[in-house]
């Protein structure tokens, strides 16, 4: 370890996005015309998780955690932290308290969190296998391999409680048990990276800030069940994830960890990937194997389970990128270790997608049981801009919102479903006071009768009929008839859809009409929409009291729909109103209001 | 279909094709190439595709149509995907939308008439703690106002 500094820069896609590259070229430069090259290493890590800050630049061994950080403070932060050891203190997240050292640690939004999947996302440069390998990895595939029989590797999981965290739940042990106990001589696993939650990206940073762990835990798994072929089904729209996962493939090919006679144990086991291409249901497991197989992604119904005949009828472990991330720590650590963290319900920590209305936005993980209030306001810092918090959708399109009577329940796959929403992948939705419910159960709704793969009629049909009404009732036009429709369409929906897309997809629509039974009322009874979201519903209109005539709104509006002369109170012509809100917000005076 | 198909593929995508033939589940994955290369794929491309793999063409439209990553119809220069996906749509990501269809006077899923830019909408690039998103061929613009976009746009010659 020659090395005195190490500088860490975020990779991930975010920050990316925000010239990362360009930070890291720029300080790998400066180090060397101010002569450090020696002394400190520049790397380039997966995401932090707190990307709403980003870019995001961590220096060690001090710790200093800087945010926002663009390309040309390179050279200051060689000068003044590397060379002067000073901080530079404008770049640090918190400004104020500039305690010298262990800035991570007096970070809120990582104080509460505890990390397994994400334990090297940040740490290491995911594109250098040694990294990896130096902070125990592929210590449990040689574990595996060597000292552990089948059972072995079932037995620990079994102790560790691990369950899956795709969105089901189900325990992983007994997935891997079935698949062993079945003989065949072809067997497959499978990595299911699809995420299709639109609005969560837990798996993408996972798999682009630790490429390695899922690659050990898949070879772990064929290993135990005995398969000899793998293959990771990730969605195409994530370019740096599939390059990192085939740099990652080539470089534990070239040290025996992958591909024939791994590490000299006489085992075999290889891994493909496989692009998506855009399909939600494709996420679903029978479906996405169908597309492995180059079909189309339809589900097929279950039982068989594809644990006993999947892929080409062969069984097939299928597992969520999250649910393999935590393997080796289970292998490597113990099952008993894992079934401390977590509570009695589940075990583990669960990665979110923390995103919406939120202060900090970005991904946390914390262990199960943590309750959703210190996950919004404790790690996430409540709600931006000083509004109100309203409701958090967890599980996606298939689950649904919880609300502020429900923040102290603690989050585990039980806890979650009693009070009507589920787990899900991770996707966390943050909506305040300006988000109509009706308006987002309508969003959810549009996805899945979108992504319906029109197979079954309970789907098909009773997905777009309640949308349809969904759709009148935003434009003024529902009546009470409608929501016992809603109702009865959605229950049928629940028991008779093939797969679980259409089998809940009506939970976003009957959770908040069971939450916010009130603003549906306001739609249908008085014409209103309360967060003034559904354009049909809403008028602007400008208070001639609080009107200076200033004109500013009136040169904003890009259908000139308002009038009036300098200094005299001006007027909107409601027919000519589009609705877009741009004189709200310009206004300084607060004259315009919409209601 | 009674005149030869005269579309060539490039040498590196008929190495990537012949390497694939004999995998089975083979399909998508040449597909993805495909489009890689051409931005699409086309009537011929999939007919070409379909006597290469010797894959019914009926089971290539199947495939094709079924996913939304393919795309049937040529696509501008520049791509641009504004993102529909729960964060980005909370955020505003409907204004992002209508912006671009303004400032280019096209509607989601057309090309400018010059042929520079395509408009389509897509759920999550993964970039949620920067909603609302668009990408620009590819690149990721994040924490967009509706005042950026057209600078944004004018970055693209
Ligand atoms: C419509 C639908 C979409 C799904 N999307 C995903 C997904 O994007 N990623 C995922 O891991 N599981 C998804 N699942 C769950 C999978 O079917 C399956 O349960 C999971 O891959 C099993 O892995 P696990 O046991 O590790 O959770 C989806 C399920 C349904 C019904
Ligand atoms: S911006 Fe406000 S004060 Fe100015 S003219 Fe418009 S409504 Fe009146
Ligand atoms: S809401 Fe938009 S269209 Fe209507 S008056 Fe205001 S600026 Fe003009
Ligand atoms: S991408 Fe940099 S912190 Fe998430
Ligand atoms: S919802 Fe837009 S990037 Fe995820």
């Amino acid at each position: 370890m020659a090395f005195r500094n190490y500088i860490l820069v975020c990779g991930g896609t975010a920050c990316e996005s925000s010239r990362s590259k360009e930070i890291y070229e720029n300080l790998k430069a400066e180090a060397k015309k101010q002569g450090v090259e020696d002394v400190v290493q520049v790397v380039q890590t997966g995401c932090f998780g707190f990307c709403e800050q980003g870019p995001i630049v961590k220096i060690l061994p001090e710790d200093s955690f800087y945010v926002k950080v663009q390309p040309s403070d390179a050279a200051e932060l060689i000068a003044e932290h590397i060379i002067k050891g000073r901080e530079v203190k404008r770049l640090l997240y918190d400004k104020d308290k500039a305690s010298k050292h262990a800035q991570v640690e007096d970070i809120k939004f990582y104080q509460k969190q505890f990390r397994i999947v994400l334990r090297n996302c940040g740490f290491i440069d995911p594109e250098n296998i040694n990294e990896y390998i130096a902070r125990d990895g592929y210590a449990a595939l040689e574990r595996a391999l060597f000292d552990m029989t089948p059972d072995d590797i079932i037995a620990e999981l079994k102790t560790a409680g691990l369950r899956g965290r795709g969105g089901a739940g189900f325990p992983t042990w007994m997935k891997w048990n079935f698949s062993k106990n079945v003989e065949s001589e072809i067997k497959y696993v499978v990595c299911n990276a699809d995420e299709g939650d639109p609005g969560a990206y837990m798996d993408r940073s996972t798999l682009e800030g630790d490429p390695h762990s899922i690659l050990e835990a898949m070879t772990i798994c064929g290993k135990c069940i005995g398969a000899h072929k793998g293959f990771i089904y990730i969605r195409a729209e994530y370019p740096l994830a599939i390059h990192r996962l085939e740099v990652a493939m080539k470089q534990s090919r070239e040290l025996g960890l992958l591909g024939h006679d791994i590490l000299g144990s006489g085992f075999d086991f290889d891994i493909e990937i496989r692009l998506g291409a855009g399909a939600f249901v494709c996420g679903e497991e029978t479906a996405l194997l169908q597309s492995v197989m180059g079909r189309r992604g339809m589900p097929v119904p279950r039982p068989p389970f594809p644990a006993v005949k999947g892929l080409w009828d062969q069984p097939t472990v299928i597992n969520n990128v999250e649910t393999w991330a935590n393997i080796p720590v289970i292998i490597h650590k113990g099952g008993e270790w894992f079934s401390k963290i977590g509570d009695a319900d589940s075990h583990g920590t669960k990665v979110f997608a923390l995103t919406g209305k939120i202060c900090n936005s970005g991904l946390v993980e914390v262990p199960m049981g943590t309750t959703l209030r210190e996950i919004v306001f404790d790690i996430g810092g409540g709600i931006a801009h000083g509004k109100k918090f309203k409701a958090v959708q967890t599980g996606g399109p298939s689950g649904g919102v919880i609300t502020t009577e429900n923040l102290d329940t603690p989050i585990d796959f039980g806890s979650l479903i009693k009070i009507g929403s589920m787990m899900g992948s991770g996707g966390m939705i943050v909506m305040d006071e300006d988000d109509c419910m009706v308006d987002v159960a309508k969003f959810y709704l549009n996805f899945t009768v979108d992504e319906s793969c029109g197979k079954c009629m309970p789907c098909r049909i009773g997905g777009k009929t309640m949308l349809g009404i969904l759709e009148k009732i935003t434009a003024g036009n529902g009546t009470m008839h409608d929501l016992d429709q809603l109702t009865e369409i959605g229950e049928t929906m629940k028991k008779s859809a093939l797969c679980a897309l259409g089998q809940t997809s009506p939970n976003p629509v009957l959770s908040t009409m069971r939450f916010f039974r009130d603003e549906y009322l306001a739609h249908i009874v008085d014409k209103k929409c309360p967060a003034g979201k559904c354009k049909k519903l809403v008028t602007y209109s400008i208070d001639p009291a609080k009107c200076k005539g200033c004109t500013a709104c009136a040169r904003r509006c890009p259908v000139e729909a308002i009038s009036g002369t300098i200094k005299q109170p001006h007027k909107i012509d409601t027919s000519k109103c589009i609705k877009c809100g741009e004189c709200l917000k310009t206004c300084k005076f607060g004259a315009v209001s919409v209601h | 279909m009674s005149e030869k198909n005269e579309l060539k593929f490039s040498d590196s995508l008929m190495q990537f094709i012949n390497e694939w033939k004999e995998k089975p589940g083979n399909l998508i994955m040449v597909l993805h190439k495909v489009q890689g290369e051409l931005g699409y794929v086309s009537r011929e491309a999939a007919e070409k595709v379909s006597e290469l793999l010797d894959v019914p063409l009926a089971k290539i439209w199947g495939v094709v149509t079924f996913y939304h990553f393919f795309k049937l119809t040529k696509p501008g220069k520049y791509n641009i995907a504004v993102c529909l996906g729960t964060a980005c749509y909370l955020k505003g990501g409907d204004k992002v939308i209508e912006t671009v269809e303004q400032t280019l006077g096209i509607d989601c899923g057309q090309v400018t008439k010059d042929g520079k830019f395509s408009l389509e909408s897509v759920r999550c690039v993964g970039c949620c703690g920067l909603a609302p998103v668009m990408t620009v061929a590819g690149e990721v613009f994040g924490k967009l106002t509706k005042d950026m976009v057209p600078t944004i746009l004018s970055r693209f010659e």
